[in-house]
């Protein structure tokens, strides 16, 4: 497996195409998965925020899961304390990427809040398919600007014409998001045997369990699908 | 409470998640079974995100045929190879050319 190995690689220097596919797949991934801050902007206003409400959270929360999940309770008229609990709950996950990406960034000073602040799903995942360090800096970055600028004046075009805009789902933006971790994630599937079988556990566990815990939950709980690597000794990777 | 409230609580609590992550002892990852399991957190967490959204709505289990075909040409994409930006139109093509067709 290419990308267990990565402490190592600190200057990256034989990688140049390496980089310059995680620039790639960063512009792909933050333009696509941007483009669903339309939908989201739209379904904020139609559940009731304001149009300011909906790009504040879009620039500070910046956590797509986390916002749709505050925006459909406020429209299901649901409890906003529980709502915004859910929410950052949601958010759980981030703490995890967090901590698997600490090593890789090694952000310090003033731009270890900064760098913080777009840690999510879409630049975790660019940045842990790369194959070295620099690329996965390049990767994670690139996404994280891509993304942020993106998905903020989407948000704002969605919120302004929302109503105007017809649905999203007709042109099967519901489907970029889920593709897109998909294609990332699809070396990592089909290279490891392990990989393979935790995420078919975490997808078995996330299934089962979503009629039973509020949304959002379930994904958090699917971590234990990676909990067997904290059991068994180290082999070689 | 008002919306305003919960916006503003929402987005402080999802950045301090992201900030704890970052800044937590990197000391823990010392043991190497702690650093394959946080190797694999991404791989279940991003599956299992992918599961739900393609098989959920909220609490509910859907079966939405063209979403679920567009993922499917999602993968007989990958299985070929294709680059990422085609995967992705592929599956959007896909689902928004069933729903078109009333499936």
């Amino acid at each position: 497996m290419a990308n267990t190995r990565t402490d190592g690689d600190a200057a990256g220097a034989p990688s140049g195409d390496a980089r310059s596919a995680a620039i790639r797949d960063g512009l792909g991934v933050g333009v696509a998965v941007g483009v669903s801050g339309l939908a989201f902007g739209a379904a904020a206003v139609t559940a009731g925020l304001t149009v300011a409400q909906a790009c504040v959270l879009s620039l500070l929360a910046f956590t797509g899961a986390s916002q749709f999940a505050l925006a459909g309770v406020v429209g299901g008229g649901g409890g906003l304390v529980a709502g915004s609990l859910g929410a950052v709950l949601l958010g759980g996950r981030n703490a995890l990427y967090g901590l698997r990406l600490a090593r890789t960034l090694d952000v310090r000073g003033w731009r270890r809040p900064l760098a913080a602040q777009v840690v999510i799903d879409e630049t975790t995942a660019v940045a842990t398919a790369q194959p070295d360090k620099a690329s996965a800096r390049a990767g994670f970055y690139t996404t994280a600007i891509t993304l942020y600028v993106a998905w903020n004046v989407t948000t704002l075009v969605g919120a302004v014409g929302a109503g105007r805009i017809g649905d999203p789902d007709a042109l099967g933006l519901d489907v970029l998001g889920p593709a897109a971790f998909l294609a990332l994630l699809w070396p990592r599937l089909t290279a490891g045997r392990t990989e393979a079988r935790v995420a078919l556990a975490a997808a078995a566990v996330a299934l089962a369990t979503t009629p039973l815990l509020p949304p959002g939950v379930p994904v958090m709980l699917a971590a234990v699908a990676a909990l067997p690597a904290l059991l068994r000794r180290e082999k070689s990777a | 409470m008002s919306v305003w409230i919960a916006v503003l609580a929402t987005a402080l609590g999802c950045y301090a998640l992201k900030f704890a992550g970052l800044v937590a002892p990197q000391s823990v990852l010392d043991d190497p079974r702690v650093r394959r399991f946080t190797e694999l957190v991404p791989v279940a967490l991003l599956t299992a995100l992918i599961a739900v959204q393609a098989f959920a709505d909220g609490r509910s289990l859907e079966f939405d045929p063209a979403r679920v075909a567009g993922l499917g040409a999602a993968v007989a994409a990958l299985l070929l190879r294709a680059p990422f930006l085609v995967v992705l139109g592929v599956a959007a093509a896909t689902a928004a050319g069933l729903r078109l067709l009333g499936v």
